[in-house]
């Protein structure tokens, strides 16, 4: 186990160097630069120079990939030309992991609270209008942009009912106290029960828009894979010795039908970071994904240096903490 | 998992939470909540961030609808209007030939630190802002377009000194008269600053680090002597708090604190506005403002002062270098259909390359006619039937002269189509080379839209930015030949120390460029607009989107 | 008959990768030899009696049929404008319906009601040609890793593993904005490069198991020349699942064209219309005029539910498991 992880992590290292490259070079091809956004329609040629060369831009891409991997290694990522001019570009991304965490939990839990029984409950009524009503409902989560299913959420129960705010992490003027960067947590950890209170009231809406790419993957996922197990073998004969079906449900079809619907679960952090773009913006959600959408509209380059390549690391991270989870819950892959 | 594992599981998960807990106490605050005072606050959502809070090194508009708040500077604009009236200064005089100012200031003044304003922290602010390091020229960015230079190099720059000859007299001098001071002391960048914070905050020690500049302390710490002073910037939660300055020289604020909350969505910031958890947002969507006024909001609709034009470049395309193709796409266009049904009610077709309000605004000048036969006549003579315009617009971008860039383009092409020119779609971001690719030397596109939304009242700000550069100027001027003449004209003009025969000189120039130079072609002026509330009171629109929040009234819900 | 393939096993080298398994487990439903015809009559025999199979096949005929007649069909060409003096950006941003626009017209004064008709062909071209060129890559990709075992595969599908790695609108989404200006091609391009390590990998493990079949090892000892083999026995053989998850692939392409013209990274030329393309048109009008914005939703979700439903039987329908 141990030194499937080592070599694992190595590994991960590799790709995130040659991506860190990749980056690079990607970002400064892309036509523009952040100099237009400092300049706007003051920017003329002579101006556009003189802040290139202010910043480096001007140096043969080489050059400045040598610079910035001689800073990197002194854990110096660059500092923010737009987002946050001035502002270290990983301490950005640290200040603004905990609101997209805060998210992607709730999305996630919402995505899987509603997806794994739903998903059960179609496989067992395959082919009943039911069963039939639940995947189309799931692919319609799919096809609508999130902006449409924000604005919708956000029109009804914010506006015309009132029942929660439209958008932001928490009221103004609540004095909270932070700890974690999780507003919820803080909240409870700091005994602010109102302030916990209103954090979970802010969330309510954006983990709901986010959830639903996730919520029709872990359905599908969840059906077929019950669908699979309930034409094992060992379950016609668990259901020839006569046990009840909850425990069969229980014992053999859960169970048995949990293990691809836990690396699916894995797989959708990198369906949630890429959600997390559109739904943090729509809903002024001061998260990495709004700090990403912002970095590419200003094009601040070492912004979206650190946050990208930070996104794929947890990504890669998580996939490896999936496979660990899955050789826990399968003995086979201990065994063998 | 078995039943052991998960018991430890949770065990270990309760103890970490309460290890955590046992070191997380509540900060809060129990003399003052976070209400505010008992006046009310003011909530504004803003379309960004901040980008810090030093006006000086800030460039873009939501800084500074923040700063404004806190710092004044020598000169003001009077509220609705871009008027020039005293702020911290109550008179200014020139000498003879406008190369020295004396400004008499205000004796009543203490900036938010407690430190007394007068003369000396005058010219302490102007010799800060003159003398900047490498980082600090290339960052200082409106200070190098309207002064030219810096201390480096002080023989270019327009500033040449600060003396405080009294008190509260300060004299400032400049290399030469122009039509820009001391009207640009208006500019936000401009304004004064506390010296003994600024020194402490180490303002000027701003570096170049990588690809960004790392600014000092003090850019998160701003003190100036405005109606209100810094409270807290959340980032986490993307609100910034301002409170009341109760000791104001001027009438203190209405309201007790202001607070700017970042809703860079534009359908987000009305449904804010719609559950009634902000006040009032920057320029709602034209689409909109009907809606939002029958809701029991206010939209208020600021003067233009702006200009959308359709920049043409005889450098990408010689066909262009003839005046009548020029005039010919003029004339197909139809410029009063747009500004009816495609820009927001209160625009209007341009007749020139500024807004009536300025001064040396020609009033005698009549919009081209929309006239597609004239226009097909004027390219046949040319021999020019059958061109072909590559013809750009941005995306990604919306700007008070062009809320919706796409529209506009859509509706320009249409006309140009009809009188028989090949149009060639080009766009790009506006971050993402648009801009790049319009100011680059030589420029890639035939014709693109292009505006500009004035930084004070003068005719150079607006003719002067567009023309008045031979060498790096987006209209390609200098392959005119009339480009030089333009030139100097322009900066001739702009020297003239006497306001009605500058005025005079302007309007001259504007009706050389209309009718004999035709560089490119004025469109229209849009209204931008601002929307509060209901229940908020006392709000004045500036066509320089100056608005200052003192006069505002909020009452309750 | 039993499949070739061993059957797929949680991963312990990938990441243990649900999608990888998917496609494995898609690939080893492709066609032997020996049952091919009779396999095929079966399938279509039970096609034909599933209901969800017969919705998905009508919504996708008529979708196809409406792109190819829609320009006779659009009472207005869609780039004319000709209610556009009816707009007042303030009263009247979008002009309602009326006699002869029985939708009413949008924001430049265009029909709607002819939009959505030719937005169709736009849509079904982007969605075919995405698919087709993300088919094309992935086949080229398969084929040279099923084909050549050994390093060759390795190189493949390590390539094939990261893209299949990286969050796929993300991945399309930086394709798209590398173009220097955006068009129905870069569009089409990005959408399609998502498309291709889900093919190769498909048609790889679909062609590992012809290798291994009966019909492959009696041409090879026969002095079948391997390039023979391949495009003759194994290609062909190996397809079926690929024509599977291409039907799949297709809604997903309309779906993606959508997310990518929201973003502002479609086709700036919108006089020949786009369903996606007029869907992240409307979004300023959310408020006011929703219905902009409804249309083209619905025709989307209709469609690709229409595609959707169709591969997803398909599936099944050539899935051993469920054919036993």
């Amino acid at each position: 186990m141990l030194r499937f992880v080592v070599r694992r992590l190595l590994q991960m290292a590799g790709v995130l160097l040659v991506l860190s490259l990749l980056v690079f070079v990607w970002l400064r091809s892309l036509p523009g630069g952040p100099v237009s956004a400092l300049l706007g329609e003051r920017q003329t040629e002579e101006r556009r120079e003189a802040l290139q060369a202010a910043l480096g831009l001007d140096q043969p891409l080489p050059i400045q990939y040598v610079r910035f991997m001689q800073r990197a290694f002194e854990g110096d990522f660059g500092v923010s030309t737009q987002v946050l001019p001035g502002e270290d570009a990983l301490d950005i991304f640290l200040a603004r992991l905990p609101a997209t965490i805060e998210l992607s939990f709730f999305a996630l839990v919402i995505a899987i609270a509603l997806g794994i029984p739903l998903g059960y409950v179609a496989a067992r009524r395959k082919g009943t209008p039911m069963d039939t009503s639940l995947v189309i409902s799931s692919l319609v989560g799919v096809a609508v942009p999130v902006f449409f299913t924000a604005f919708l959420l956000k029109y009804f129960f914010a506006v015309e009912w009132n029942l929660l705010p439209v958008s932001g992490r928490q009221s103004i003027g609540l004095d909270a106290t932070r700890v974690t960067g999780l507003f919820v947590l803080d909240g409870i950890l700091t005994r602010e029960w109102d302030a916990a209170w209103d954090a979970l009231k802010h969330l309510v809406l954006p983990s709901l828009a986010l959830a639903t790419i996730p919520f029709a993957v872990v359905f599908r996922i969840t059906r077929a894979s019950v669908l699979d197990v309930l034409d094992e073998d060992y379950v016609r004969t668990a259901e020839a010795k006569g046990l009840t079906a909850r425990v069969i449900r229980a014992r053999h079809v859960l169970r048995n039908a949990m293990l691809p619907v836990v690396t699916t679960i894995g797989l959708q952090v990198g369906a949630l970071l890429s959600g997390a773009v559109l739904t943090e913006t729509v809903f002024s959600w001061r998260g990495v994904g709004q700090a990403l959408a912002e970095g590419f509209l200003q094009k601040d380059y070492p912004v979206l240096q650190v946050l990208i390549m930070a996104a794929a690391a947890i990504y890669v991270l998580v996939n490896l903490l999936v496979d660990i989870t899955y050789a826990l819950i399968d003995p086979r892959i201990r065994t063998r | 998992m078995s039943m052991r594992r998960t018991v430890a599981t949770w065990t270990t998960a309760v103890l970490a939470a309460a290890t955590l807990a046992s070191c997380a106490e509540s900060e809060r605050d129990d003399s003052g909540s976070g209400g505010g005072g008992d006046d009310g606050t003011f909530v504004f959502g803003a379309a960004g961030a901040p980008e810090m809070f030093d006006p000086f090194y800030a460039t873009d508009g939501e800084t500074f609808r923040v700063t404004r708040q806190m710092f004044e500077g020598l000169l003001g604009v009077e509220p609705g209007s871009a008027e020039v009236v005293p702020e911290l200064a109550t008179e200014w005089t020139p000498n003879e030939d406008g190369t020295e100012w004396t400004f008499t200031l205000r004796d009543d003044v203490t900036f938010h630190d407690g430190e007394p304003f007068n003369a000396e922290a005058v010219c302490y602010n102007f010799e800060r802002m003159f003398d900047q390091n490498d980082a600090g020229q290339v960052a200082g960015e409106y200070w190098g377009y309207v002064m030219g230079a810096f201390s480096n190099d002080a023989e270019s720059s327009l500033y040449q000194g600060c003396e405080a000859t009294d008190e509260f007299e300060a004299v400032i001098s400049i290399s030469g008269p122009t039509s820009g001071f001391p009207t640009m002391l208006t500019l936000e960048s401009l304004s004064m600053q506390s010296p003994k914070a600024l020194e402490e905050g180490d303002a000027n020690g701003i570096a170049a680090e990588g690809e960004g500049f790392s600014f000092p302390d003090y850019a998160n710490a701003p003190v100036g002597t405005g109606p209100f002073s810094f409270g807290e910037y959340d980032e986490a939660n993307g609100s910034i708090t301002l409170e009341r300055n109760d000791d104001y020289w001027g009438e203190t604020a209405k309201v007790s604190e202001i607070v700017f909350r970042v809703i860079p969505d534009e359908s987000t910031r009305r449904q804010e506005l719609e559950a009634g958890s902000i006040n009032g947002y920057d320029l709602p969507n034209p689409v909109d403002w009907a809606a939002l006024e029958e809701d029991g909001n206010t939209v208020e609709v600021r003067d233009a002062f702006n200009i959308l034009y359709l920049g043409l470049n005889p450098e990408a395309n010689p066909q262009l270098e003839d005046l009548r193709v020029r005039k010919a796409i003029y004339h197909a266009l139809n410029r009063e259909q747009l500004v009816q049904t495609q820009l927001p009610e209160g625009a209007e077709v341009a007749t020139q390359f500024m807004p009536s309000t300025v001064s040396g605004y020609n009033t005698s000048l009549e919009p081209y006619a929309y006239d597609p036969d004239e226009a097909k006549r004027l390219l046949a003579e040319a021999g020019a039937e059958g061109m072909t315009l590559n013809f750009a617009y941005p995306t990604e971008v919306t700007r008070p002269y062009m809320p919706d860039p796409q529209k506009i383009y859509e509706a320009l092409r249409t006309d140009l189509e009809a009188v028989g020119i090949n149009v060639k779609v080009s766009t790009a971001a506006w971050n993402g080379g648009y801009l790049d690719n319009v100011s680059g030397e030589p420029g890639k596109y035939d014709a693109y839209i292009l505006g500009w939304t004035g930084d004070y009242d003068s005719a150079y700000n607006f003719i002067g930015t567009f023309f008045g550069n031979l060498k790096d100027n987006d209209f390609g001027t200098d392959v005119m030949p009339w480009g030089k003449q333009l030139a100097d004209d322009l900066k001739a003009a702009d020297a003239i120390v006497d306001e009605d025969e500058r005025g005079a000189a302007f309007e001259e120039i504007n009706q050389q460029i209309m009718e004999e130079y035709l560089p490119g072609l004025p469109i229209s002026h849009s209204p931008p607009a601002l929307v509060v509330g209901p229940g908020v009171e006392g709000l004045i629109p500036s066509p320089l989107t100056a608005e200052e929040f003192d006069t505002v009234t909020v009452s309750g819900e | 008959m039993t499949s070739e393939n061993p059957p797929p096993q949680p991963g312990r080298t990938s990441y243990a990768d649900r999608r990888k398994q998917r496609l494995d487990a898609l690939a080893a439903t492709s066609v032997d030899d020996e049952g091919g015809v009779s396999l095929i009559l079966s399938a279509w025999r039970r096609l034909r009696r599933n209901p969800v199979f017969l919705v998905g096949l009508a919504i996708t005929v008529t979708f196809v049929v409406l792109a190819i007649i829609a320009p006779w069909l659009a009472p207005y060409d869609p780039a004319a404008r000709p209610l556009l003096d009816d707009i007042r950006p303030q009263s009247n941003p979008v002009p309602g319906p009326e006699p002869g626009h029985p939708l009413g017209g949008d924001d430049k004064g265009r029909d709607l009601l002819s939009r959505l008709l030719v937005g169709s062909q736009q849509t079904l071209m982007v969605g075919v040609l995405a698919t087709l060129f993300g088919l094309l890559g992935g086949v080229t990709l398969g084929t040279i890793a099923g084909a050549f075992a050994g390093w060759t595969d390795s190189l493949v599908m390590r390539i094939v593993d990261v893209m299949l790695s990286i969050p796929s609108l993300l991945l399309a989404f930086t394709i798209a904005a590398l173009a220097s200006s955006p068009s129905q091609w870069t569009l089409i391009i990005a959408i399609a490069t998502v498309q291709v390590p889900i093919f190769a990998r498909l048609l790889r493990g679909s062609m590992l198991g012809q290798r291994a079949s009966d019909h492959v090892l009696a041409a090879r000892s026969l002095g079948v020349k391997p390039h023979a083999i391949v495009f003759r026995h194994m290609l062909p053989n190996a397809l079926g699942p690929v024509i599977v998850q291409a039907t799949l692939v297709l809604a997903v392409a309309i779906i993606d064209a959508a997310a990518l013209s929201f973003l502002g990274l479609g086709n700036p030329d919108d006089r020949r219309p786009e369903w996606g393309q007029m869907l992240g048109a409307a979004q300023p009008y959310l408020g006011q005029e929703p219905h902009l914005a409804f249309y083209p939703a619905a025709c989307i979700i209709v469609v690709a539910l229409g595609f959707t439903l169709m591969g997803e039987s398909l599936r099944e329908a050539l899935d051993p498991k469920t054919r036993r």
